[in-house]
């Protein structure tokens, strides 16, 4: 299967990106790795007029520390973010997170900007960086904006980013040592997560329990006040929106997050 | 680089080492350059939904599924497929060499690509257990060989002795029995000493 | 020493490895440059009325020759299985009704292949909905008909006109009874569909196709279209996996040739992923009823299987392979009492027809199934219930109360050494220390005995050795491979009989003009079948040189061997090479082998399972398994079979399945939604070997290729189940989904009165 014809721009910097976006508003689409992208264009659930392929900036790619936070260019692949000594020290959850992601070709074309523009319910990486308490850095025609990944996601494949506007950055805080752990349950390896749980710090995101990413509040709230990991867990689907499909039903997605986030909570609190 | 508009762009792109350049239409994909433009074959497409692996080539060294890449993105880099690894079918690449003393094929339709991601995989990770060979290998689908001769293509390409061990979490002595009516055939083995 | 018996690497796999195999896709043809390419418009509906087809926006399209519709074909729709109900006629492009996803409503053809799927969307097709019918039960109503003026849904069925004894479960102490489903399959061969034709100027069409067997699918392309078989040439190139589901043509691959001679050009298709998963033959697909009786001591005394099979909307081998389950359905057990039948019937969906074992795992899993309900029940191991019922050796040849004359068999020689093999005592205590301590992963072990039937379908196959001055050699065989590897097993066989080297031998297959008769690889028959016909025609040429020989060396004909391609007299030097014969005067043999039955290779397979009893996932630790079939030609190549096919079973029992919504809508249509396992999901095997020989052919050889699917199945069925017997689980049906899973450990809970919280499975 194949996409629909389309026009196709390579700029050559950000700014030129930008204009591009700028000029062609809705018709255009940015192509970061293109594997959430292509997917839906091949089987033609997507059509857009222009493509911009920003898959090559070099300013896009690099994760570097940044005062108490860990700063992701938006183009950087997962299979930089595996590999990072960066994150490997200082959010080694991002890192474990990425490992998770599809397949080793996957991770070596997909973008960690990519995949929180994308929003997918099911992946990974939006919810590491929510459960890690990041900020998403928006460039747009009306200059930079920075939102805090609770605030960024607005429902299934839904964001606060204007179609004009690039992500260009991911900034999570530096965790260091604190004990952290992601439980992602597949049928296969390389399969999305029928439900997933993030733990950091005594923060505790969700996969796939809803239209975004979510923390799971009330499990974080019973930790605060000294709940036991048995009890806070059980407690890991309220506020939850989970849908049935063929691997599972909303039922079971509730009972594998309260499962999951009691090991991943046992595990995080080593 | 590319950046004013256009329905059809010229891409160049090294493959196996040779300088290839074509005016194509931007959807093209990665695999139908390989195939249709310049005519290899060995890539081969198993599906539309980037899950088989069959396409997989290196990009700049690392391994991709080509059917979910534009040709254009690949446009001033070098692409490597099965067919650039042999200089020719007497003298195979050890990588190859190894898939067919294991008897890593049947039918050949997923080999390309399983050689390719292995390729790249020994790169990545040149001594890897069997766990990692069949982590490294997970993007890629066989439907004949259950894998078994896949991974031990692969230990063996790294230089290692596919049957130094198999890891199972029950211990259980698995001793062989014996063969039956007839001797056992020399060198005989499973991949998976007790 | 013999080259028989050794581990040759493939011959084929220079070329497959270097420059790659050469897929119907792939070919460079001369005849095939500049040809058209197809793209079938599909329906996307399960069951609807046609009201009104429009081409004219695709007509104008770029790049577009032409658009059909199926009132543009001149051909008669055409019933595609001969044994099943006559009336259930399929048409070549649907004209009044559509009746799965995924039938062909309109053919497009391009110069270029992306221009296809872009003229595809603008043909535009108005649809009536019909209510779809998709459990095979509800056909059976005939309360939705998928051809109203045949008046019902029954395709076929066998013995499905007699009642069941109300009786025949009478003096059993226990009497079990169960419905079990067996899922649907798709075969997912890693190359789809594909065919390529031209008509030559001689008016005979030259067509490329991805078959098993390119000579009968030349017999029914030329019956369809209603033309003499003499005017097709059909060739095979190398064919990327096929599993039972390339068995014979498809629909559309006599369309391409009906284009091809309407257009005057070639013309190519190639099917997409998402055009196989709808498109492509399905396997299984049974609902069955299992009723199992004996006494507490564990005999067995009688045993019925109801088969209630899917033919998916137009008949075709579907219909046909529920006799292959009834024939097996007392499998390795010497029952005294056994009945069955099988109906089935049309739905809103795929055809069905041969999936990897193609009706007998059907039987294994519903026998095995039903011996290990009845040994829980009677609180007995159910490797012992298995090895106390089964088929002394003493009794082969054995007529089983399913009809089949079993040829040989050491069934409890091989239940004792797969248990040996597994360590299945170590293995019992450890599954006990582990429910001791309440462990949340739990082991489980599955135990099957199987029997299958080889060679089944066709028992005569063609062979053809030719030894040339150059030394070198051809044979030609009518079992077209698609990754067996007979181009070496073949050339072994050969090699053996005149000594020359394999790298001699070419073997051709698979091009009806160059091998008129054949009936392919299919039902593990081709070494049996094919590979014996080699073998005799290598003897024979053996015998033929030795008489040639005779004269120029002035010997006795007794007194001549023939050894390292040359016939030479006995303790003497004097010889004279087979290719020197071969220059004087054409040294060649044709000949046909017919087994004239089948055989009935066996085995017992056990599965480690770990099942977490918390999330319900399932992980194969460990599978053993021991499959007699005879004296083994190429320990490389039989093991290869077996791996595949326990890859194939575990993934049935674990993974796999079709699955449509009540609308008949495919939900499993892609690769990312059909999901087999990668080597992630699996473990290495562990195979042990045993060799019965069969007195049905000289090499003694059984068919390998169906094995896995056959016994791993239910072992790994059963070792899941067993994971978690101890909390009252009896039965969960495949594939064994951690939902699945979930879902038996609450009802079981819930039956015995814990009403515990489903959050908290068990202590840590
Ligand atoms: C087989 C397969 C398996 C996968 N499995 C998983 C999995 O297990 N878990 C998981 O999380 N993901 C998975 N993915 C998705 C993968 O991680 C994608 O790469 C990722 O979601 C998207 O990143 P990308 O760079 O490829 O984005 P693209 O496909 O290029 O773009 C995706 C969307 O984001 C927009 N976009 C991209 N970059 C930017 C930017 N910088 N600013 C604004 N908008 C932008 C694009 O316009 C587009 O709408 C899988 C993908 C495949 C093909
Ligand atoms: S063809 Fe590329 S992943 Fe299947
Ligand atoms: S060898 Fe056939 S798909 Fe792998």
């Amino acid at each position: 299967m194949i996409p629909v014809a389309f026009s196709y721009a390579r700029p050559d910097s950000l700014e030129s990106a930008l204009a591009l976006l700028a000029e062609h508003g809705e018709d255009a689409t940015v192509l970061a790795g293109g594997h959430s992208l292509l997917p839906v264009m091949k089987l033609r659930l997507a059509a857009p007029e222009v493509v911009i392929d920003i898959g090559r900036l070099p300013e896009l790619r690099y994760i570097r520390l940044d005062g108490d936070e860990v700063a992701i260019g938006a183009g950087t692949r997962h299979r930089d973010l595996e590999a990072s000594d960066v994150l490997g020290a200082e959010a080694p959850l991002l890192a474990a997170v990425a490992r998770t992601v599809g397949d080793p070709q996957v991770r070596h074309r997909g973008t960690i900007g990519g995949s929180l523009a994308h929003a997918d319910p099911a992946s990974d990486l939006p919810a590491a960086v929510l459960t890690l308490g990041g900020t998403v850095v928006l460039r747009g025609p009306r200059g930079e904006r920075q939102v805090p990944a609770t605030g960024f996601y607005t429902g299934m494949f839904s964001t606060v980013k204007e179609p004009d506007e690039l992500i260009v950055e991911i900034r999570v805080p530096r965790t260091g040592s604190s004990g952290w752990a992601y439980e992602k349950f597949t049928r296969r390896a390389n399969d999305w997560a029928i439900v997933g749980v993030a733990v950091v710090d005594g923060r505790v995101g969700l996969v796939n329990m809803g239209a975004s990413p979510l923390r799971a509040s009330t499990t974080e709230a019973a930790l605060a006040d000294g709940a036991s990991i048995e009890e806070a867990a059980a407690l890991a689907d309220q506020g939850t929106d989970p849908t049935s499909d063929l691997a599972a039903t909303a039922e079971y997605r509730r009972h594998l997050a309260r499962v999951l986030t009691r090991r991943a909570l046992t595990t995080a609190a080593g | 680089m590319t950046t004013s508009m256009n329905t059809t762009v010229k891409v160049g792109i090294t493959v196996n080492g040779t300088e290839t350049t074509a005016d194509v239409e931007p959807r093209l994909l990665l695999a139908h350059y390989l195939r249709d433009v310049i005519g290899l074959k060995a890539t081969n497409v198993g599906c539309d939904t980037t899950s088989c692996g069959a396409c997989t080539v290196l990009v700049d060294g690392e391994s991709v599924k080509s059917c979910t890449v534009l040709a254009v993105q690949a446009d001033g880099q070098s692409v490597t497929t099965m067919e650039g690894l042999s200089p020719n079918s007497t003298n195979l690449h050890p990588v190859a060499a190894a898939f067919r003393a294991e008897h890593g094929l049947q039918c050949g339709f997923c080999t390309p690509g399983m050689v390719m991601a292995t390729v790249g995989l020994l790169k990545e990770n040149p001594k890897p257990t069997e766990r990692e060979v069949r982590e490294g290998l997970e993007g890629n689908l066989c439907r004949c060989t259950g894998y078994h001769n896949i991974v031990r293509a692969v230990l063996a390409a790294s230089g290692q002795d596919p049957d130094a061990g198999q890891t199972t979490s029950v211990e259980a002595d698995a001793g062989r029995s014996p063969a039956g009516g007839v001797e056992s055939a020399p060198g005989f083995s499973t991949g998976s000493g007790a | 020493m013999s080259i028989m018996g050794t581990r040759v690497v493939r011959t084929e796999d220079p070329v497959f490895l270097s420059r790659g195999a050469t897929y119907t896709d792939d070919l460079t043809d001369e005849r095939l440059n500049g040809a058209l390419h197809l793209t079938l418009v599909r329906s996307p509906l399960a069951h609807a009325r046609i009201t009104a087809v429009d081409v004219e926006a695709a007509r104008e399209a770029p790049g577009v020759v032409a658009v059909f519709a199926g009132a543009d074909i001149d051909l008669a729709p055409t019933l595609l299985f001969a044994g099943a109900n006559p009336g259930m006629v399929r048409p070549w492009l649907a004209t009044d009704k559509v009746r799965f996803v995924g039938e062909p409503v309109a053919a497009v053809l391009t110069e270029q292949p992306y221009q296809g799927q872009d003229a595809a969307d603008l043909v535009e097709i108005d649809y009536d909905p019909l209510p779809a019918v998709v459990d095979p039960r509800a056909a059976l109503t005939d309360e939705v008909l998928l051809f109203e003026e045949v008046g019902t849904n029954l395709a076929g069925g066998f013995g499905h006109d007699q009642e069941f004894d109300e009786h025949f479960f009478d003096g059993c102490e226990v009497v079990v009874t169960r419905d079990i489903v067996n899922q649907r399959l798709a075969a997912s061969p890693l190359e789809g569909r594909a065919a390529a034709a031209v008509w030559g100027e001689d008016g005979r069409v030259t067509l490329w196709a991805s078959t098993q067997n390119p000579q009968s699918a030349r017999d029914e392309i030329a019956s369809w279209l209603g033309i003499d078989a003499g005017l097709i040439h059909l060739i095979a190139p190398d064919v990327g996996g096929g599993f039972g589901a390339k068995i014979g043509a498809d629909p559309e691959f006599a369309l391409v040739v009906w284009l091809a001679q309407r257009l005057g050009r070639a013309v190519r298709w190639t099917e997409t992923r998402s055009e196989n998963l709808t498109g492509m033959l399905q396997g299984r697909a049974q609902l069955q009823t299992i009723t199992i009786g004996g006494n507490r001591d564990g005999d067995v005394l009688a045993y019925r299987l109801d088969v209630l099979a899917d033919a998916g909307a137009y008949p075709r081998l579907g219909v046909f392979l529920p006799f292959f389950t009834r024939q097996m359905a007392p499998g390795v057990y010497d029952i005294p009492k056994v009945e069955s039948r099988a109906r089935t019937v049309v739905t809103t969906t795929t055809s069905t027809g041969a999936y990897r074992g193609a009706g007998r795992p059907e039987a294994t899993a519903a026998i095995e199934r039903a011996m290990d309900l009845f040994a829980a029940e009677i609180g007995k191991d159910p490797a012992q219930v298995r090895r106390r019922n089964v088929v002394p050796p003493d009794k082969f040849p054995f007529e089983t109360k399913g009809g089949a004359v079993y040829d040989s068999g050491e069934y409890a020689k091989a239940i004792d050494r797969v248990l040996e093999g597994a360590g299945y005592a170590e293995l019992r205590a450890e599954q006990a220390r582990r429910r001791e301590r309440g462990d949340v992963v739990q082991l489980g072990i599955g135990v099957s005995a199987y029997v299958e039937i080889t060679g089944g379908g066709a028992f005569s196959e063609d062979a053809s050795v030719e030894v040339h001055a150059d030394g070198s050699v051809t044979v030609l065989t009518g079992t077209s491979p698609h990754g067996q590897g007979h181009a070496t097993a073949w050339a072994m066989l050969t090699s053996d009989r005149l000594g020359i080297p394999i790298e001699k031998i070419t073997v051709k297959h698979g091009d009806t003009d160059l091998i008129p008769r054949g009936a392919g690889t299919m039902g593990s028959r081709s070494l049996q079948t094919g590979g014996v016909a080699v073998h005799q025609a290598a003897g024979e040429l053996v015998e033929l040189a030795k008489q040639r020989a005779a004269d120029l060396l002035e010997a006795a004909v007794d007194d001549l061997e023939v050894a390292d391609g040359a016939v030479s007299v006995r303790g003497t030097d004097t010889n004279v090479t087979l290719a020197q014969l071969a220059d004087r005067e054409q040294l060649k043999v044709d000949t046909v082998f017919d087994s004239g039955a089948p055989t009935f290779p066996f085995g017992a397979h056990v599965a480690v399972v770990e099942v977490d009893i918390e999330s319900g996932k399932a992980v194969v630790d460990r599978i053993v398994t021991l499959d007699d079939a005879g004296p083994i030609v190429n320990p490389l190549l039989a093991e290869g079979q077996r791996h595949g096919g326990i890859a194939q079973g575990i993934s049935q029992a674990l993974l796999e399945e079709v699955v449509y919504d009540a609308d008949g809508n495919p939900l499993t249509a892609t690769f990312a939604d059909y999901a087999f396992p990668s080597a992630a999901e699996l473990p290495s095997f562990t195979l042990l070997d045993m060799a019965t020989p069969t007195t049905l052919n000289p090499l003694g050889a059984k068919g390998i290729g169906e094995a896995g699917t056959i016994g791993a199945t239910p072992a790994v069925q059963s070792a899941v189940i067993d994971a978690v017997s101890h909390l009252g689980v009896r039965h969960i049906d495949m594939p064994t989904s951690p939902l699945r899973v979930w879902e038996a450990i609450n009802a079981a809970r819930g039956e015995r009165g814990a009403g515990s919280d489903s959050s908290e499975g068990a202590q840590q």
